[in-house]
């Protein structure tokens, strides 16, 4: 049960019962859906983006209980940050969870993020947890067109 | 459990009061021995492909190691003692599907293309614009998607037979779909997703008032029960050797012999062909035809020893001893609180799909494989009867004649567990 726990971990169970951010977002200048085709999860991405910094954020859709408390943290982690604070930001989680961050990365950096360690044991479900991140890129880069992981 | 007839085929597994010996049967596989995360591996994925008894794996180290050559052209030694294996494994097929002639027997890749052979050779010379093709809401993505290609091509119109709550489809719905529109009907035997077996012979007959010919996929069903082709009367019937115990790359196209001497080939090149000038080619006769290319020799050697093995069974015993499980099964998860089965019709192969209340399906299949548990999580390929149901995916237990009843009971310990990680 020890990699159980390490991947399900209280804070995600908590946003996976509870996703914050989980609406639509009145007056969002960006929208974009990410699908997995492997699975089916859905999501659907709504930012508001001013000076090129995340002034609001959320989502909507229906996945996992990874990829949900992975869009639900993501949300809370982005919002304030500039564009490429986000993408920065996003390479270190996308690290996190393939098992690839380097010996000196500063944990404190991720915040909340850091919760999805456990991923990288369970390289099947690293889609999960990156649906939402990869489907916020394609907002941020104004890609109109569903973000699919494959 | 008592077996209705008690017919012991030579090297049959049975004992001597006539029980189904699960515990012998399973030494007959030997990945069913291995560890999974340092727990015995539950395999509960056998719609999804099933594994494979030793006399199929040495069946290909044979061919490999002794009789390894191209078929059809050589002289030589080998070449005769490969071709003879192969054809020998075409025989097996017809038997085992009391097909009436060894040539009715295509090999192809696996049911998804004996589906796409039909619709692309059969299909395109007969359906027109405004014309209709029936298929039924509980297909698999392969019984759906050529079918659409085709329609979308020629201006012709999909129609779907619906479904009921139970996953059971609706006769006087499809009795009403059937018209002089109605070029072909293309529908599952059992549905991959629920478990549903569908009553094709009726569904063939009532096609066959309008002259319509039937395709039957039979990749779910096959391996569950005895099929008679020429009892059902269908037209074609597609199977796939890999959830026949058999290898991957190789399945099963049958059609009726007139129809598919009226069916123009499906691929050229070598082994197809009577003759080959410029100017003009001449096909080979059936089965032939249709099997362009050198085939996957070792793949039909393997499918035949499948059925071999299979057939020392005996497909009645195989299905008895499911339904008995399939009903243990069905019963003993749902105990699981929270815990709802999707697919319920009255006649079912060992299929069980579910959802747990408040627990993603993906979260079920991994916490279940941490227990050695192997089960398919996600829309299983139908999309479509995901929608129906209205859940997003399920989880999904298929069963197998290796399977035991203690092995269910792993699975309800297992899902236990997901409750406990998810409070």
């Amino acid at each position: 049960m020890s990699d159980l726990r390490e991947l399900y971990q209280e804070l995600i169970l908590d946003h996976t019962r509870k996703p914050r951010n989980f609406r639509r977002l009145e007056g969002a200048t960006r929208k974009v859906d990410g699908f997995n085709p492997l699975c089916g999860d859905r999501v659907t991405v709504y930012l508001d983006l001013e000076d090129d910094r995340v002034k609001d954020i959320s989502f909507q859709g229906s996945g996992c209980a990874i990829s949900t408390a992975s869009a639900s943290v993501m949300t809370e982690s982005v919002k304030g940050k500039a564009r490429a604070e986000v993408e920065v930001l996003f390479q270190r989680f996308h690290q996190l969870v393939t098992g690839k961050s380097p010996a000196t990365a500063d944990g404190a950096a991720l915040g909340k993020l850091a919760v999805f360690s456990g991923v990288s044991e369970f390289p099947v479900r690293v889609k999960c947890a990156t649906l939402a991140w990869h489907t916020l890129r394609a907002a941020l880069n104004d890609e109109a067109e569903t973000v699919s992981t494959e | 459990m008592k077996l209705v007839s008690d017919v012991t085929a030579p090297g049959g597994r049975r004992t001597l009061d006539g029980a189904f010996d699960v515990g012998k049967i399973r030494e007959d596989f030997p990945i069913l021995k291995q560890r999974v995360h340092g727990k015995p591996l539950v395999y509960l994925d056998n719609a999804a492909t099933s594994q494979k008894p030793q006399s199929v794996i040495d069946a290909l180290t044979h061919y490999y190691a002794a009789e390894n050559s191209n078929i059809h052209r050589g002289v030589h030694f080998l070449s005769v003692a490969a071709t003879e294996a192969y054809e020998h494994a075409r025989a097996r097929v017809q038997q085992f599907l009391n097909a009436g002639h060894t040539h009715e027997i295509i090999f192809v890749r696996q049911a998804t293309e004996g589906i796409n052979l039909v619709v692309q050779t059969y299909g395109r010379g007969h359906v027109q614009a405004g014309d209709e093709v029936i298929i039924s809401a509980i297909e698999h993505h392969s019984n759906i998607v050529p079918w659409q290609m085709l329609c979308e091509e020629k201006g012709a119109m999909l129609r779907v037979i619906p479904v009921n709550d139970a996953g059971e489809l609706l006769l006087d719905a499809y009795e009403q779909l059937l018209g002089p529109r109605t070029r072909f009907v293309s529908v599952t035997h059992v549905s991959n997703a629920l478990g549903t077996i569908n009553p094709i012979r009726q569904m063939i007959e009532m096609a066959h008032r309008w002259d319509v010919p039937v395709l039957v996929d039979g990749a779910q069903a096959v391996p569950h029960m005895g099929v008679d082709v020429q009892a059902l009367d269908c037209d074609f019937y597609v199977l796939s050797g890999h959830k026949l115990y058999g290898p991957t790359g190789i399945g099963i196209l049958y059609g009726k012999a007139p129809l598919l001497e009226a069916m123009p080939p499906y691929q050229g090149g070598g082994d197809m062909i009577r003759s080959v000038t410029f100017e003009k080619t001449l096909y080979a006769p059936l089965p032939y035809k249709f099997e362009a290319g050198t085939p996957h020799i070792a793949g039909g050697i393997g499918l035949g020893a499948a059925i071999d093995y299979l057939d020392r069974i005996g497909m009645q015993a195989i299905g008895t001893y499911e339904h008995e499980l399939l009903e243990y099964a069905t019963e003993a998860i749902a105990s699981v609180a929270g815990l709802r089965i999707i697919g319920t019709a009255r006649e079912k192969a060992s299929v069980i799909s579910f959802v747990l209340e408040g627990v993603h399906p993906h979260d079920i299949g991994t916490i279940l494989d941490q227990e050695g548990i192997a089960i398919r999580t996600g829309h299983h390929c139908a999309q479509p009867v995901m929608e129906r149901f209205g859940v997003p995916a399920t989880a999904r237990a298929s069963l197998a004649f290796y399977n035991t009843r203690e092995e269910i009971d792993a699975l309800v310990v297992g899902l236990h567990k997901v409750r406990e990680v998810f409070g």
